[in-house]
């Protein structure tokens, strides 16, 4: 398995960094196994790490009374989990649970905050990453909010 | 100004409207809302149809709604046609038994046309029901598998207990598609993929320059699965799109599918997404 420093630089989130950003980045990231049911954060934890997943699956749940642990959303190999670390109160809105045999890559994001409070611009490459990664979750959300598979409002001409 | 296309012309064939009858011999329930019918004409001719083709399949007695052929296409066998629940008529269809009869008019419109892609790869993008008319489709590139290069299912379904076909999900994958499944909500014991069907498109292994992908779900869903196809380098005239129209003639003269200057029961049902880029996101049409 290639290290931490010679996986980051081909990773879409981390693409275009300097090598002396990703050298600072790589400092605060450690690789992680965690075994099926392993929980990665749970809910109104300190959002103190984010996560890239490095091979299994993570599923975002959330607990509710009447339907029990929901998954809400997932995470394969590539994607990010977390983005609390860097949005205050710094708490994880939901549970993180490896679905299976997953490997993660760890990043210390209350250290990495402190980076990006001292240099604005390693903070704005951060933050620009994050936000892409916000905002295609949050587009998937509000599509999925739609209930496109749904029979609410369908009519013979839906049946296909 | 957008170039509008040469009107359909249309000429009234005799006997169009008149169903042929057919008897239920084998009826599935998919899902909780979703059934499978498997139709015989009682005058033994089989309805010939290509792969993404729709039929006017009636209730006799309560009405007709248009239905696309989810059976095999080069195999002789029954009409196969897998209907959502979600009517007056298709209500009344879910009801049917075996030994009813039923009547088909068709089929009507156009296919998939899936042979364009030989020798490149082929992408199904299928979204809840709309894995039904891919089926043909699916089918076809199967039989003839040599054919093609990469090919790849990327279904989309509410949740584990709606999805469709999950036993023939298991034998493509033996046949050599790779098939990638997600769903909008999972239970804690759901060990697949949660997320709407485009984050399935980056993870598929396909080559962009030389696919060929045909979509069918609902509007939004392949709106937004053409946007992140064309993101992803495949060509939008390379792009097909099975619209869903209110079909009552099947032949083009009613007007009530009417699409802008299409009519999708003789333009459509499948059609290109170059040709509808922007008729998907337009309102009131």
């Amino acid at each position: 398995m290639r290290t931490i420093e010679q996986y980051l630089p081909d990773h879409a989130f981390f693409a275009g960094l300097d090598t002396p950003t990703l050298e600072l980045v790589a400092g605060c990231a450690t690789n992680v196994s965690l075994a099926a049911g392993e929980y990665l954060c749970r809910e109104g934890d300190p959002a103190d790490t984010f996560f890239v997943v490095r091979r299994g699956r993570v599923s975002i749940e959330v607990h509710g009374p009447a339907d029990g642990t929901v998954v809400i959303d997932t995470a394969d190999e590539g994607d990010v989990v977390g983005w609390s670390w860097l949005v205050p109160p710094y708490r994880s809105s939901f549970d993180a649970r490896a679905a299976e045999a997953t490997g993660v890559v760890a990043f210390d994001g209350a250290c990495l905050r402190g980076k990006c409070e001292a240099d604005s611009r390693l903070g704005y490459q951060l933050m620009q990453r994050v936000t892409q990664v916000m905002n295609d979750r949050l587009v998937a959300a509000q599509v999925r909010l739609l209930d496109l598979y749904g029979a609410r409002g369908a009519t013979d001409a839906a049946a296909r | 100004m957008p170039q509008l296309a040469e009107p359909t012309v249309v000429q009234p064939v005799d006997g169009a409207m008149v169903p042929r009858l057919f008897r239920l011999i084998e009826r599935r329930q998919d899902t909780a809302d979703t059934f499978t019918v498997l139709l015989e004409p009682h005058d033994g001719v089989p309805l010939a149809f290509i792969p993404g083709q729709f039929t006017m399949l009636s209730a006799l007695g309560v009405g007709e709604v248009p239905i696309s052929v989810s059976g095999d296409a080069h195999v002789a066998g029954p009409l196969q046609h897998t209907v959502r629940d979600v009517g007056a008529v298709t209500h009344a269809l879910a009801r049917a038994s075996v030994g009813d009869v039923l009547g088909v008019r068709g089929p009507y419109g156009t296919g998939w046309e899936v042979a364009d892609g030989h020798g490149g790869d082929v992408v199904f993008v299928g979204g809840g029901i709309g894995l039904a008319p891919l089926r043909p489709a699916v089918l076809e590139v199967l039989s003839r598998r040599g054919d093609y290069g990469r090919v790849v299912l990327l279904y989309g379904a509410r949740s584990p207990e709606e999805l469709l076909f999950t036993d023939e999900l298991k034998q493509w994958e033996d046949q050599g598609l790779e098939v990638l499944v997600t769903v909008d909500y999972g239970r804690e014991t759901w060990q697949g993929r949660v997320g709407l069907v485009t984050k399935l498109i980056p993870r598929a292994g396909f080559d962009p320059r030389s696919t060929l992908a045909l979509i069918c779900g609902p509007e939004v869903m392949m709106r937004h699965t053409a946007l992140a196809l064309v993101g992803r380098g495949v060509r939008s005239n390379h792009i097909r799109v099975s619209l869903e129209r209110n079909m009552r003639c099947g032949i083009g003269l009613c007007g009530h599918c009417q699409y802008r200057e299409l009519f999708v029961c003789v333009d459509g049902p499948v059609l290109p997404y170059a040709q509808v880029t922007g008729l998907l996101g337009l309102r009131e049409v």
